[in-house]
């Protein structure tokens, strides 16, 4: 490309590394986050392949403990809470408002660096004996009595943490004092509501789970007593303080991924969002009810039977906001005209599976149900199909979406298309039959079951070989892409958001002359500059609108 | 950093960068609240468990050096204000006085929390091996009035009676005081090397009327930090001073 | 942050307040009020907190955001705290957390 954008700016590894373009800074946490996806997806793998058989002949059982917890630190931690808003967010929200940068980009670039140093004390730890605790570092087996490398992975949290509130607190300074002249709030792109609600999340919650780690950490090092029963500790204030961020967490994980997809659909329905302030209110909703519902997660471990009521209640009202957001969608596409471009696939996926996963976890919301499947696979097959079915398609989708407008080039349409099949059906086979195997009665982080449940076992590594694939042939072809596709314009779906009014990819100062903002969002209709001809049948009418 | 006046590349106006920095460090401070809130929380949990020794465990800290600290603070929250409106009104050479005097008064208390922390590894309240809220007691130190140590030797006594596990619950007390204590001293040791840097640029005449964002942005920082201990003193050094 | 500027008069105001309630604070703790004591130091500390934030910080001054960003880190304090509490002061009298006696398992 003749012109100069922001990757060819400027050469060499230290304009990289030192970098303070906030799509560069992306770029890096793109990188840095699909390593850690790697990792987390080779403990995964091991843990089917162990599964295969009811007595497991992979691994030994101490060893198990360690995988499934690896897996969990690493993808909750180091992929699935950074992934969009440090990927797509960072890239994108500067040029969604009509920014040159965020508010700070050096800290921006800090954040990058303080998530690389955590997760060198993971890594650390992971090879040093690895963590045999759970994710969920319950005390006093993490405080006291695991003699995994317990302590590394605390401060690589911990610090990981701070990474975390960084970005939110960039974002949310970012989207109050940097928009463009007439970007008022009711015009932004959805895609910043959620991001704003998301770092909402991230600036409350986080503090929370770093001064719980470090007080665990504490107690591991120098024997103190909170958790500790024998000196008059409790181990489910732990549990409280664990998890006063750890839901929250999840929230964190969603919301971005929703507002990726509040983007697709009204793009590849060419008509604009069905109640578009529904939305940008449930995002926050989902952010504050999100704080008061953590309870839910220690029903059986020993809490009193009213607060597990409060918090029983308290979590049916929080699904409330995001079956507005599925409702919404859903009579966005009414009327619309469907093309099912990839990422639309993706956002379809996202939608059935976010619907099965936000269902189930109403089952687990239930007090009388609880007690039967809490701790077993019910509970792991619902918060997949949230993370990997929600949160992850919604990322994979999200890149998909705006990777001609990141790279200036087209991935190839047909086996992208295949992709997100082959990632939609290996997904449920994975998954589903977890559900049944929940309900059935087996646990979770058991490194052995009974027999009878090893057909469902199998089908479900079965499927996990066949989701390997459907996340192997994307990280291929958008590799292959960036060299060998096709040259994308300034806006080839079309949308309507503001980053699509620059060049793709985008001069470093993201818009040569800052933009004025007098439309509203996802207006497809009174936007002549979008190409899109007055004869074709995609113009829904006006009605169906907020 | 900044420089006077310079506009940096992302920003549109000069207000809008003030603006920006203030909401940053506002929006901090929260994080921070949650922060030291979580250790309030393990606070108020156990002190609602173990009454008795959170009340005997305060009554072995320094009320006077405890108060004393507070006023200190105070003090010196005082001479930030100061420091930030002698840059609004153009006093380049006040800046620096009330700047090197918060510095002060902040090195001040430093001081007198390593003299307390000292007093605790003496009396053995140190969560750990050698934790024995009956040594001090046991074993007087120069300095020591001897009356009032014979009242602590009762009330220790006391308190054993009413919760033979003092010592251990007694250790969740001190883990608390120095935990919230220390998270709070490396705060302000912290603000200490921000006013350090204030301070250099101050003689560098850098904050005028139309500058002085970092010194109100520090400011905020501090005046935080200040905060915090005004509910770590009664918290901690208060509890059934009246027995 | 207002363009607003406090007088030192103000200032001073204020720091003789939070003296006072220092002073209060401290001769307080040493009546017994029963259990009214941890409330007369939580009301004090909390009007203490609040002089600060609102002259020291410039907060009266500020931008109705800035108050707002207040409130809530204030009010998800309070959350925290509450529902917690919600748990702790529901559990059954008897499983307290007090464990019995066990200091003679202690001192390794």
């Amino acid at each position: 490309m003749p012109h100069e954008d922001y990757l060819n700016a400027r050469y060499g590894i230290r304009s990289w590394l030192l970098t303070t373009d906030h799509k560069r800074i992306a770029l890096l946490w793109l990188g840095s986050v699909t390593v850690f996806f790697f990792i987390g997806g080779l403990f995964a793998t091991m843990i089917r392949i162990h599964l295969l058989t009811p007595t497991g002949y992979l691994v030994t059982p101490e060893t198990y403990n360690k995988l499934f917890t690896m897996h969990g630190v690493a993808m909750i931690f180091f992929f699935l809470i950074p992934s969009i808003p440090a990927v797509l967010g960072n890239f994108l929200i500067p040029l969604m408002i009509g920014a040159k940068d965020l508010a700070f980009p050096k800290i921006n670039l800090l954040s990058w660096y303080i998530y690389m140093l955590g997760g060198c004390f993971v890594l650390y730890s992971f090879a040093t004996g690895g963590l045999d605790t759970g994710w969920t570092f319950y005390t006093p087996l993490s405080s006291i009595y695991s003699n995994s490398a317990v302590t590394p992975a605390v401060i690589g949290i911990f610090i990981n943490g701070f990474s975390s509130i960084l970005t939110g607190l960039n974002f949310i300074v970012t989207i109050h004092t940097m928009r463009a002249p007439g970007m008022t709030w009711f015009r932004l792109p959805l895609f910043v509501w959620a991001h704003y609600a998301t770092s909402l999340v991230m600036i409350l919650g986080t503090p929370v789970i770093a001064i719980t780690l470090l007080l665990a950490g504490l107690e591991r090092m120098f024997h103190l007593g909170f958790f500790n029963p024998a000196l008059g500790g409790d181990p489910i204030l732990f549990q409280h303080l664990f998890w006063f961020y750890s839901h929250p967490a999840v929230y964190i994980m969603i919301l971005p991924a929703m507002g990726v997809i509040s983007e697709i659909i009204p793009t590849f329905a060419r008509k604009p969002i069905f109640g578009y302030s529904f939305i940008a209110g449930s995002s926050i909703a989902i952010a504050v009810i999100g704080f008061l519902v953590w309870a839910h997660h220690m029903f059986v471990t020993g809490e009193s039977v009213y607060a597990a009521l409060t918090f029983s209640f308290l979590s049916y009202l929080v699904a409330i906001p995001s079956a507005v957001k599925v409702f919404n969608w859903t009579s966005t596409l009414y009327k619309g005209s469907i093309s099912w471009d990839t990422p639309m696939i993706y956002a379809f996926g996202f939608i059935g599976l976010f619907l099965i996963g936000g269902l189930t976890g109403l089952f687990l919301a239930c007090l009388g149900l609880d007690i039967h499947i809490h701790d077993t696979y019910f509970v792991v097959a619902h918060f997949h199909y949230i993370m990997v079915g929600g949160a992850v398609m919604g990322y994979v989708g999200g890149l998909h979406f705006w990777w001609p407008k990141i790279t200036g080039r087209l991935y190839p349409e047909a086996l992208a298309r295949t992709a997100a099949i082959t990632l939609f059906v290996g997904f449920n086979l994975t998954f589903f039959p977890q559900f049944i195997l929940g309900y059935l009665g087996m646990p979770r982080r058991y490194h052995t079951y009974p027999p009878e449940f090893q057909v469902l076992n199998v089908l479900s590594t079965a499927g996990a070989s066949i989701l390997a694939l459907g996340y192997l042939l994307p990280m291929l072809y958008l590799t292959w892409s960036m060299r060998y596709g096709k040259v994308a314009g300034q806006n080839p779906w079309p949308a309507t958001g503001l980053e699509w009014k620059t060049d793709s990819p985008p001069p470093t100062e993201n818009f040569d002359v800052t933009p004025e903002v007098t439309w509203e969002p996802y207006d497809f209709k009174n936007r002549p500059d979008l190409g899109l001809t007055a004869g074709a049948p995609s113009l829904a009418p006006a009605h169906g609108d907020d | 950093m900044h420089r006077t006046g310079e506009l940096y590349g992302q920003f549109e106006t000069l207000e809008q960068q003030k603006e920006t920095a203030a909401l940053g460090m506002w929006v901090f401070l929260v994080t921070e609240v949650l922060f030291f809130g979580g250790m309030f929380l393990t606070y108020t949990i156990n002190r609602r468990a173990f009454s008795t020794a959170f009340g005997i465990g305060s009554n072995t800290l320094d009320i006077k050096l405890g108060a004393g600290n507070t006023v200190v603070l105070i003090m010196s929250s005082l001479t930030m204000a100061m420091a930030v409106w002698s840059a609004q009104v153009g006093k380049k050479k006040l800046v620096s006085i009330f700047l090197i005097a918060t510095l002060g008064l902040g090195t001040v208390f430093l001081g007198v929390k390593a003299v307390e922390y000292k007093q605790k590894f003496d009396h053995h309240l140190v969560p750990g091996r050698s934790f024995d809220m009956k040594y001090h007691p046991a074993h007087p130190m120069p300095g020591d009035d001897l009356e009032e140590l014979d009242k602590e030797k009762q009330e220790v006594d006391k308190a054993f009676a009413v919760d033979p596990d003092i010592n251990a619950h007694g250790q969740l007390y001190f883990s608390l005081y120095f935990g919230m204590t220390g998270l709070h001293a490396l705060h302000m040791i912290i603000g200490a090397g921000l006013l350090l840097w204030l301070i250099k640029a101050s003689f560098a005449g850098r904050f005028t009327p139309q500058y002085n964002t970092p010194v109100e942005v520090v400011g905020l920082y501090w005046h935080f930090v200040d905060i915090v201990w005004i509910y770590l003193f009664p918290l901690l050094y208060l509890i059934d001073r009246h027995r | 942050m207002s363009e607003h500027i406090v007088s030192p008069k103000i200032y001073l105001v204020i720091f003789a307040s939070l003296m006072l309630g220092t002073g209060i604070t401290v001769w307080a703790a040493f009546r017994d009020v029963g259990k009214f004591n941890i409330v007369i130091a939580l009301v004090i500390a909390t009007i203490k907190a609040t002089l600060v934030v609102l002259f020291f910080m410039h907060a009266r001054y500020s931008p109705r955001r800035t108050q707002m960003v207040i409130v809530c880190s204030v009010f998800w304090l309070a959350i925290m705290l509450a529902l917690t509490l919600t748990d702790y002061d529901t559990r059954p009298r008897d499983s307290r957390l007090a464990p019995p006696a066990i200091s003679h398992l202690l001192r390794a």
